[in-house]
């Protein structure tokens, strides 16, 4: 019985960590070319906007995926060409970004409020998803809780092992050195702005075809800069990011069921949880890491290379 | 194809005074592309949002009291920005001080704690304390930045969140009007807690002579102050600055307490002007429309002053294009975003020339 | 003009009326090399006489207004970089393009052509640094090497490709004499394998050393070509210049004034991990003289500027006296307003904040003593008047009356930032690197304030990697090593060889001649 509660919570757990993983990765990536794409959360609720109202449309969750993707890369490019071409600040940009991708979401989404439809399939294997404990972790969860995995895992490997990882990194590490290289920094750096548009959307996606199976304005609720912070606090790794958005999940699911048992704190007041979590997590991780930054040293900073 | 970027000599004046104009009428060109594509007539759609709210004098103090609490805010955040800080919590700074403006009001409502003093202290305490606290809340992520090196962008914007959920929570709870038929709300402040119109209609109020009071200080403390030249070379070049003798500790702490004050006092103003009373929510993204406003006005206080009229102007015109032509309200937040992104491109030809080549090399 | 190509051999690189042009600013205005296998080709000229714009062209990284560039006959457009080096030209550029967090190895990888694997790589690398003598370990990650090394693997990751040709931007710039010598011999290996290179310095002793021919630039054109070998350096700076250098008066200090900077038992920890701690620095700079204090870029110079200006305070108040106050614990304007005045390196986004205008930019260091303040207030008239003094003062050369500091020329900035300083009669003076990057004529008007500033009763600190500058000015001198100053030496009885031995980290205490 218990056994059965506490493979609830780790489900509830991963199902809410998926988002932040996957939007995490994407930012990861992007950070590590050495752009700060601060829009994560405008990307992310466009991507939850059209991933719903494609899979209405068309009735099919894949091509509702598909959508949430396209949102996110369009999005994304146009920040790019801002950006990378036009050398705009990346800070501000981001934030325009934010703005714009709210107000997008709720022009896309406006047709669709109060429509419903399945959540998207459960991996259902005989045998092994009834495992106990480990069953429905493993085996019973949905796409997107498996893109998560698939994406740290080859992300991690990207990074470390290839030489386009290896090209990325040096990238964000040191443009002037990378152009005189003659490696296409610019260029580069757009695919991994892209790259970051097609993880947001897809994790906006999930929200809204997976994790709660409907369209509402606002839905994303600040994941997509949780998400961010997760990049920081991550040190810029994928596993770590992974774990950390293990805790967050971790912290939401606390918070649901404490409200649920009511434990005096009044409910309205946990939903602060996951933000206060967020700024409590950035701080123990400067106290921890005092000195010297981990950051890719040409975070946020424009390139203009002269021809 | 191939964009260049050539840096020019010198930015050219012509062009910083014509960016933020190009950059609205490209935004205003994709707006209305958008609201084609919603299936409406973009030229009814321009005279809903930019000709109608000027035709008549109810929609101009619209105008003017939507644009009061954003000119405030971003004249607070030019200053940071100027510093290259990244303040992007007004909204919550801004609901801060309205809750702290709001709890004095309440705290003497129907004449309660007046006592000998009579009742003239309550607005000016008011403005006072939603001001500190606005400034108490911005320094959070400042001080956070400056002791531990944390980044202050996600911290300000955590704390809006923060700040809502507190807000929200209240005017459910404790502050709740008890004979208010459980409507979260607080109770009506008393005309002695709120500010005084300026015009007929119950409208405008006197949050608008705020907003230009800031505007004027801020113009020449930019201008003319050590403290001005300080906060620009800070942004400017910091290892420059640190060599100048300022400490960018102090410039942190000082920009931050400035927007905070400044997002505070315009709260407060919210609530003792347009509001009256305190509700779960007390600003229409305000907080977030300033850092709009705050570059359409090129970081410049008199930029500024237009740009927070401009800005107030097409969310009146939203609204009425929400009645009048059933455009969702989404699309003024849409469009805000497009225009800041058009003038963040418009800025990068003050700085450079562009170039762009086709196929193969020239 | 042609050059005399040696023996009539057919040309591997042929430039041909090269021609570069920035918006306005033309950097190339025409220029023809020819550059012959297994040659040793010099490439002379003033800083912004169009060297660098040059080879950037032959490496693919500008693309050329006009002209054409054949490689072995043929006419060849690089692309990019990675085109340049597929046809054969290596590059060692002046400042590193390495990757400091990147392993050595890494950073070598990444020039590899596309499609190369990266296994084995390891054994290459090996294969090359053995037979060329360039110690290197791949696994170690670039930031905690020094600038010898760095240098060894951009000359690895040259050589890894089997070039024709190897350009090498200044290379000895931030060597010792003795690392120096080190590289030339690896150079006449590269050589006697029928490689061409194309060498581009200031320093004209060892272009006479190293050298068959030299081409000289001056404003974007070829102004001579020559034997290097047959000319005295002091001709072949001539033909750079275009006019005939005024040496800097150097007459002799009188009997060394009264002590004006003292630091004692100065030590202060690294910033960063890519930084360097000071480890007891103790120094003495009297009225009258100009101390130089040499050392390689890297070394705790920029470290122990910052704890002089007081950018950094010291631990210790007593660790940095200013005419005998304590002022290690006191921030940069109380230091001004002792007396001190401080230049630092970096002039755009150090020195001076580049968008800011020139009268801006006196009130960014003279606002500590008055005259451009009142009150809170910034006095702008008052700061474009002392603008406007400088820029005579200081023969400073700028388009309009008040531009922005990014739009003058390296040398003339470097004058307006001297003279800023020099303007209001500092008992004490620091500069870093007062002159690199800076034009000849500047330079030695620069150096002749210092020793005229000295001579007044000031105490100059010099801190440069430019041995010849120093020699020419220093009343006294000491070496910077690993955050560690040695002993003072007396700069007429000291050589450049035992200068360059604690350079290069030989034991600080046996200096022969301690003062």
């Amino acid at each position: 019985m218990s056994l059965q509660i506490l493979e609830l919570v780790l489900v509830t757990i991963f199902s809410a960590a998926t988002p932040l993983v996957i939007a995490a990765i994407g930012e990861l990536v992007t950070e590590r070319a050495g752009v700060l794409n601060l829009g994560v959360e405008g990307m992310m609720i466009t991507g939850a906007a059209a991933g719903f109202a494609v899979a209405i449309l068309t009735g099919s969750s894949a091509l509702g995926v598909l959508g949430g993707m396209a949102a996110g890369v369009a999005l994304s490019s146009l920040f790019g060409v801002l950006v990378i071409f036009l050398a705009a600040n990346q800070v501000a940009t981001g934030l325009a970004l934010t703005i714009l991708g709210t107000g997008l979401s709720g022009l896309i989404g406006a047709g669709f409020i109060g429509l419903k439809r399945e959540a998207t399939a459960h991996l259902s294997i005989p045998l092994l998803s009834d495992l106990p404990l480990v069953g429905k972790l493993l085996f019973g969860q949905d796409f997107f809780v498996y893109a998560g995995w698939a994406l740290v895992v080859a992300v991690a490997w990207f990074l470390t092992k290839s030489r386009a990882g290896l090209t990325l990194r040096a990238v964000g590490e040191n443009h002037a050195s990378a152009h005189a290289l003659g490696i296409p920094v610019r260029r580069i750096r757009f695919l991994a702005v892209l790259f970051g548009g097609a993880c947001s959307g897809l994790a906006g996606a999930y929200l809204s075809l997976a994790y709660t199976p409907f369209w509402a304005p606002g839905m994303t609720g600040g994941r997509g800069w949780i998400a961010l912070a997760l990049v920081v606090f991550a040190s810029w790794r994928p596993v770590r990011a992974f774990a950390g958005a293990l805790l967050f999940g971790g912290a939401t699911v606390l918070q649901l069921h404490a409200q649920a048992a009511s434990l005096g704190v009044p409910g309205q007041l946990l939903t602060a949880v996951p933000y206060l979590a967020t700024i409590i997590a950035l701080v123990v991780l400067s106290l921890r890491r005092r000195r010297g930054s981990v950051a890719p040293a040409s975070l946020g900073l424009s390139f203009v290379p002269e021809r | 194809m191939r964009i260049d970027l050539e840096a020019r000599s010198a930015p050219s004046k012509v062009i910083e005074f014509c960016a933020p104009l190009l950059a609205l009428c490209a935004a205003v060109l994709i707006g209305g592309g958008c609201i084609a594509l919603l299936g409406k007539s973009p030229v009814d759609a321009f005279s809903v949002y930019f000709v109608a709210p000027l035709a008549e004098i109810w929609s101009l103090q619209e105008v003017a009291v939507k644009a009061g609490p954003l000119i405030l805010i971003a004249i607070g955040l030019s200053f940071c920005y100027r510093a290259n800080l990244w303040n992007i919590g007004a909204e919550g700074q801004f609901v801060m001080g309205g809750l702290a403006g709001g709890m004095i009001a309440i705290a003497t409502f129907d004449g309660a704690g007046q006592g000998v003093f009579g009742s003239f202290w309550i607005l000016p305490a008011m403005l006072i304390a939603g001001t500190l606290a606005g400034l108490a809340y911005a320094l959070i992520p400042a001080i956070l930045k400056v002791k531990l090196g944390v980044s202050e962008i996600l911290t300000s914007l955590m704390l809006v969140y923060i700040a809502e959920i507190i807000l929200d929570y209240l005017v459910r709870g404790r502050l709740r009007d008890p004979k208010g038929f459980n409507f979260p709300q607080s109770v009506p402040f008393d005309d002695v807690a709120r500010l005084p119109f300026l015009m007929e209609g119950e409208r405008l109020h006197g949050g608008i002579l705020l907003a230009l009071l800031a505007v004027a200080i801020a113009a020449v403390v930019m201008r003319r102050t050590l403290f001005g030249f300080d906060v620009r070379l800070v942004g400017s070049a910091p290892k420059a600055a640190r060599f100048a003798g300022f400490s960018d500790a102090r410039v942190t702490l000082a920009v931050f307490a400035i927007s905070g004050g400044a997002a505070g006092l315009a709260g407060v103003c919210e609530v003792a002007g347009q509001i009256g009373q305190l509700q779960p929510v007390i600003s229409p993204g305000y907080g977030f429309a300033a850092i709009i406003v705050a570059f359409l006005g090129r970081l410049q206080p008199v930029g500024i002053l237009i740009a927070g009229f401009v800005l107030s102007l097409t969310t009146i015109g939203g609204e009425g294009a929400q009645i009048s032509m059933k455009v969702p309200l989404d699309m003024t937040r849409a469009f805000q975003g497009i225009l800041l992104m058009c003038v963040l491109a418009a800025d990068v030809f003050t700085r450079y020339r562009m170039r762009i080549s086709f196929g193969g090399r020239a | 003009m042609t050059s005399p190509t040696p023996a009539g051999a057919p040309a591997l690189i042929a430039m041909r009326g090269i021609v570069k042009r920035f918006g306005e600013f033309t950097a190339n205005a025409g220029i023809d090399l020819d550059i012959v296998a297994g040659e040793a080709h010099a490439l002379l000229g003033e800083n912004g006489a169009g060297k660098s714009t040059l080879v950037k062209i032959l490496y693919g990284l500008l693309e050329p207004t006009e002209g054409e560039i054949r490689l072995d006959g043929r006419p060849i457009c690089f692309e990019d970089p990675e085109a340049a080096r597929a046809a054969g030209i290596g590059m060692v550029f002046q400042h590193f393009s390495l990757f400091d967090n990147l392993t050595v190895a890494e950073n070598i990888a990444l020039v590899l052509p596309r499609g190369e694997k990266l296994a084995g790589l390891g054994a290459r690398i090996e294969a090359v640094t053995k037979r060329y003598g360039l110690k290197l370990e791949a696994n170690r990650p670039v930031w905690t090497l020094s600038a010898g090394e760095r240098q060894r693997i951009e000359i690895a990751r040259c050589l890894l490709q089997d070039p024709k040709l190897i350009v090498l931007d200044e290379p000895t710039s931030v060597l010792t004499p003795q690392e120096a010598e080190t590289l030339f011999a690896t150079l006449d290996v590269l050589r006697a394998e029928g490689r061409a290179i194309l060498y581009i310095s200031h320093r004209l002793e060892e272009v006479r050393r190293l050298c068959n021919r030299a081409t000289v630039l001056r404003a974007g054109r070829v102004v001579a070509t020559c034997d290097p070998r047959e000319q005295s350096a002091r001709a072949l700076a001539a033909m750079m210049v275009g006019s005939h250098i005024v040496d800097v008066r150097a007459k002799p200090a009188d009997a060394a004034g009264p002590e004006r900077l003292r630091v004692e038992q100065l030590s202060l920890p690294a910033e960063d991990m890519h930084g360097v701690c000071l480890v007891d620095v103790s120094m003495q700079v009297r009225a009258g003289e100009v101390f130089g204090l040499a050392g390689i870029a890297g070394n705790g110079q920029d470290e122990l500027f910052a704890a002089l200006s007081g950018e950094r305070l010291a631990a210790q108040s007593g660790a940095v006296r200013i005419d005998g106050i304590s002022v290690g614990r006191d921030n940069i304007t109380l230091r001004r307003q002792y007396g001190a005045a401080f230049v630092p390196e970096e002039r755009n986004g150090h020195a001076a904040a580049p968008d800011f205008t020139l009268s801006q930019n006196v009130i960014l260091s003279r606002h500590a003593t008055g005259g451009v303040t009142s009150g809170a207030f910034v006095d702008l008239p008052a700061a474009r008047a002392l603008a406007r003094d400088i820029i005579k003062d200081f023969d400073v050369r700028a388009s309009g009356a008040d531009p922005a500091a990014r739009t003058l020329s390296g040398g003339n900035l470097q004058k307006f930032l001297v003279g800023r300083e020099i303007s209001r009669n500092p008992s004490v003076l620091v500069l870093n690197q007062p002159t690199w990057g800076v034009d000849a004529s500047a330079s030695a008007a620069i150096r002749q304030l210092l020793i005229d500033l000295a001579r007044q009763g000031s105490a100059v600190l010099v801190i440069s990697q430019d041995l010849d500058e120093l020699f020419e000015i220093s009343d006294r001198m000491a070496v910077i090593h690993d955050g560690r100053v040695s002993q003072a030496l007396i700069a007429r009885n000291t050589t450049r060889e035992e200068i360059g031995l604690l350079m290069g980290g030989a034991d600080m205490t046996k200096a022969i001649h301690a003062h």
